[in-house]
């Protein structure tokens, strides 16, 4: 549904050039929901907005839903859909008249039909909810119009930026719910971006981590997760005397030659460790940091979470990165 | 064959445009309608000058070019030239709060025409000012305008097409600036000099030498000089055909930039 070959992107501005995109390849295909992790800046919405014929790529190819970016730009916008981050509603114009503007413009036969069957399917059929204008909706009704929007023309590939952000945790859960649906139902292609974890985790069959403009990994959730083999095991120093990098550095000496332990990362002052088979090993380190003389103040294990995926692959937190 | 195929495209092209313009000048018509106060507001500012600047010019009386016995007729269409100037000047706030909205993203990732996406506003808004033009004027009858009629219908499509050319500058300065904070004192820095110069009060025919050549570099003054004429009955007199070019030329070049403006990619 996507196939994307060195895209690129520099800004050149004021403050000089800045490259937001170098060289992204990534291919998706239908009926999958696929996931542009990554921080704020890290190129997700210039990506985005290549791939939906808003922004020139420098340099690169790409075909989008099976028409090629460059030479048929009207083409591509035919057959997606694409839903900003800010949404697209001018706040006092009536949800339907939008709808129906936006119908037109994409040639929608029976519009009246297709905007009443989003409507029920979007839950935005209840109580005069189309007369009114976005701005006398909540977030999660303004986000599900603007979604509605994206999908008057039953294009085969939606794109999504940011989808929930700014929703409360309740709208968030929904608005999942409904992007599952899409592609269960219709086989909709949805391409998304998120800097949150848990939606990525929640929603994608595959996810693409972007950092500082390229691609940095890819794969199932479950696939990322297992490259940080083991458990991850934190522990926070106490500082008593020595500084606490040397306390860190110390502790990290301690532990580098124990068996069990695969990757020893000091980060914020605690020392972050993946390690073989967690629960049992744990003794053991509590033991070789004790003998080391290094002061614990406390002792975290997880199972590894995308985050400690970024950490692996960028060797920074994706939480301090946004 | 190819050449048949590029002439069919063509022809889609222009259905497309056409239809896409009337597609989007009704949202900007139906926009207007829900802010009636707006077009009412609109009007105070030029129904001010003719209600309590107007009598005093009668009083001037047989000014240098000011047309004789009725000096509402001098003075009525340089209202009408400050009306159009002001009223499509601001026209980019409008554009400015859509693109902040994500209105202007969300139809350009739809196969809308960009040029339909500058014209259906542009003649929009290019018809909410006639009718505000036509209120305006019978009013100035009421006051003691006296002009034939086809003198009132030729300074009408004067002040209409100098309309559609400052909508589309004013559309090519919002989307160059984007925001209200820039947008706004480029815009008064840039009218009020047009508006003195264009001799809307008072003709220019009554300034010093220097400042009646720098004049003549300004679209307005030939428009404001032309609807005079008009508005006199002297339909082919120099300066009716002199403005009727100027105008003809500036509502081109405007709309050729405005349209090189929403073409452009990422405008």
């Amino acid at each position: 549904m996507i196939e994307a070959r060195g895209l690129a992107r520099t800004f050149t501005g004021k403050h000089g050039t800045v490259e937001a995109v170098r060289g992204v390849d990534l291919s998706v295909a239908s009926g999958e929901v696929v996931g542009f992790l990554g921080p704020n800046g890290a190129g997700k919405t210039t990506t985005l907005r290549m791939l939906t014929t808003l922004l020139a790529p420098t340099a690169g190819t790409a075909t989008v839903a099976g028409r090629d970016l460059r030479a048929d730009p009207a083409g591509v916008r035919r057959r997606i859909g694409y839903v900003a981050q800010g949404g697209g509603t001018d706040p006092s114009v009536p949800a339907r008249e939008e709808l129906e503007l936006q119908a037109r413009l994409y040639g929608v036969t029976g519009a009246d039909a297709r905007i009443d069957e989003l409507a029920r399917r979007l839950e935005l059929d209840g109580d005069g909810l189309l007369r009114r204008p976005s701005a006398a909706m909540s977030g999660g009704q303004r986000r599900r119009l603007d979604i509605a929007l994206g999908l008057v023309h039953r294009p085969p590939l939606l794109f999504l930026d940011e989808p929930t952000t700014g929703l409360d945790p309740q709208s968030r859960g929904n608005l999942w719910e409904h992007i599952r649906r899409l592609r269960d139902r219709d086989g909709t292609t949805v391409f998304l971006t998120t800097h949150y974890l848990d939606e990525a985790d929640a929603l994608c069959d595959r996810i693409l981590i972007i950092d500082q403009g390229q691609i940095v990994a890819e794969g199932s959730p479950a696939e990322l997760k297992r490259r940080v083999s083991g458990d991850v095991v934190t522990v926070e120093l106490g500082a008593s005397g020595a500084s606490p990098a040397q306390v860190a550095d110390r502790a990290r000496t301690a532990l580098a030659g124990h068996p069990a332990v695969r990757e020893a990362v000091v980060l914020n002052g605690s020392l972050r460790l993946t390690v073989d088979d967690g629960e049992r090993s744990l003794m053991g380190l509590i033991r070789a940091l004790d003998e080391a003389g290094v002061e614990l103040a406390a002792l975290r294990m997880a199972r590894p979470t995308l985050d400690d995926v970024f950490l692996t692959v960028t060797g920074r937190s994706l939480r301090d990165a946004a | 064959m190819e050449a048949a195929v590029e002439a069919a495209a063509g022809r889609d092209g222009l259905v497309r445009t056409l239809r896409d313009t009337r597609l989007i000048f009704l949202r900007y018509v139906r926009q207007a309608l829900r802010n009636k106060v707006g077009v009412v507001f609109g009007l105070v500012q030029p129904l001010l000058y003719l209600v309590l600047f107007g009598p005093l010019l009668s009083k001037v009386g047989g000014v240098q070019g000011a047309g004789g016995g009725n000096t509402w007729r001098a003075f009525v269409p340089g209202i009408l030239v400050q009306l159009a100037l002001f009223g499509a000047g601001f026209v980019g706030f409008g554009l400015i709060a859509d693109l902040r909205s994500g209105v202007v993203e969300r139809l350009r990732v739809t196969p809308v025409s960009r040029l339909a996406l500058l014209l259906g506003r542009v003649l929009r808004d290019t018809l909410m000012l006639v009718v505000q033009a036509v209120m305006l004027l019978a009013a100035s009858v009421a006051l003691g305008l006296r002009a034939p009629l086809w003198g009132i219908v030729v300074g009408l499509v004067f002040v209409a097409l100098l309309a559609l050319s400052i909508a589309s500058l004013s559309y090519v300065l919002a989307m160059v600036t984007r925001v209200e904070d820039a947008f706004a004192p480029l815009l008064s820095t840039v009218t009020l000099p047009l508006m003195l110069l264009s001799g809307i009060i008072l003709p220019m025919s009554m300034a010093p030498g220097w400042l009646d050549a720098v004049s003549r570099f300004t679209p307005f003054r030939y428009v404001v000089d032309a609807a005079r004429a008009a508005f006199r009955g002297d339909f082919s007199s120099a300066p009716v055909l002199e403005g009727a070019g100027v105008t003809v030329a500036l509502a081109v070049v405007s709309v050729a930039l405005g349209a090189h403006r929403f073409r452009k990619e990422n405008a």
